[in-house]
């Protein structure tokens, strides 16, 4: 499929750049809509990738790039099923998301997130499947999960960890505060940070650098410096279940969902 | 050095400029969640303006509990 406009994303291919455009209110939430799509696009990108040499995934989302997983769906999903079913639910959602991040890191093309806003959880963990991470001066990244229990569930510590040191790596993990686009681009997190706005132009523009390049050389130095971290990927999934079944993670999404606070989103 | 005073007036005036709030209309005291309007993620993007403009970082569970322009001012100035 050259082109696709699902309920949650759509794509099409642009002077040889793929871009990928998540649209689902209020933030691109994450949940088994935008997972089948994010599938139909996996799937597609093989065939995408032939004529392409760039991907490029950005949000329509004024509030931001992506707030992660869709924590309303998945409490509500839990209320009327059983302890083995909530399991095997879980893990069947992280295994497939997890084949989508995977997809989208191997990627014969070069990828670039071009992200605002709000970059939380599984959003961070999308952009950090990126080869570069284009990002708008006002993006926020964060990795949220210890409020409630749990790690990162899409890849994302294996990911930050071959990508940054591991003390910024503890720092995001255990404090779970959030740090702005320029701060990300000290520690190396961030490629390139844009005037507000124009993040998506900035990506375009280096989607276009990348097609004057060798593709096959392209690809060759992509896995050559980009192993895919896949022994701890699949440890995060065995953790991220066991840590999913202890009672303290209900209560800490029934507190989410529930919440009237001002400020759900920080941790 | 900054007073406590001249940060809480910048703190004010960049968030009348941002969310379009008449400058005159906000005080130290405000709430600013009701006075300006604005959700948890529209906070976060004041955050990262404030940190903006004073060069700063200001972690984000420094914030909670804080719902008043004083308040916010005395975390910034701690840090400034």
């Amino acid at each position: 499929m050259k082109s696709f406009a699902g309920k949650t994303l759509s794509w099409r291919t642009t002077e040889g750049a793929i871009e990928l455009t998540l649209d689902r209110a209020p933030c691109n939430e994450i949940g088994t809509a935008t997972l089948g799509e994010l599938e139909k696009f996996a799937e597609a990108l093989e065939s995408l990738a032939a004529d392409s040499h760039a991907l490029i995934i950005s949000s329509a989302r004024g509030e931001g790039f992506c707030a992660g997983a869709d924590l309303r769906e998945l409490y509500r999903g839990l209320q009327d099923l059983r302890a083995a079913e909530r399991l095997a639910g879980v893990r069947d959602f992280l295994e497939r998301i997890h084949a989508v991040m995977n997809a989208i890191d191997a990627a014969p093309l070069t990828t670039i997130a071009a992200v605002h806003g709000v970059t939380f959880g599984g959003g961070f963990e999308l952009a950090l499947a990126c080869d570069l991470i284009v990002a708008d001066k006002m993006a926020r990244f964060c990795f949220p999960e210890l409020r409630l229990g749990l790690i990162p569930g899409f890849g994302g510590i294996p990911r930050l960890r071959r990508d940054l040191g591991n003390a910024v790596v503890r720092d995001l993990l255990l404090t779970g505060r959030s740090i702005h686009a320029t701060k990300a681009q000290s520690v190396g997190l961030v490629s390139q940070v844009t005037g507000e706005g124009d993040a998506l132009r900035v990506a375009r523009a280096t989607a276009v650098q990348l097609g004057k390049f060798d593709r096959e050389t392209s690809v060759a130095a992509k896995r050559f410096i980009k192993p895919i971290p896949r022994e701890e990927l699949r440890r995060e999934i065995d953790i991220f279940c066991e840590l999913f079944m202890r009672p303290a993670v209900e209560a800490g999404l029934r507190k989410f969902v529930e919440s009237t606070d001002a400020l759900p989103y920080l941790p | 050095m900054t007073t406590l005073e001249k940060t809480t007036d910048e703190v004010l005036s960049l968030a009348a400029t941002h969310f379009k709030v008449p400058r005159e209309q906000l005080s130290p005291s405000d709430d600013f969640f009701k006075k300006l309007g604005i959700n948890s993620l529209q906070a976060l993007d004041l955050l990262t303006r404030l940190e903006q403009h004073f060069h700063i970082e200001l972690p984000d569970y420094e914030l909670q509990g804080v719902s008043d322009f004083r308040t916010l001012a005395e975390r910034i100035q701690s840090r400034l």
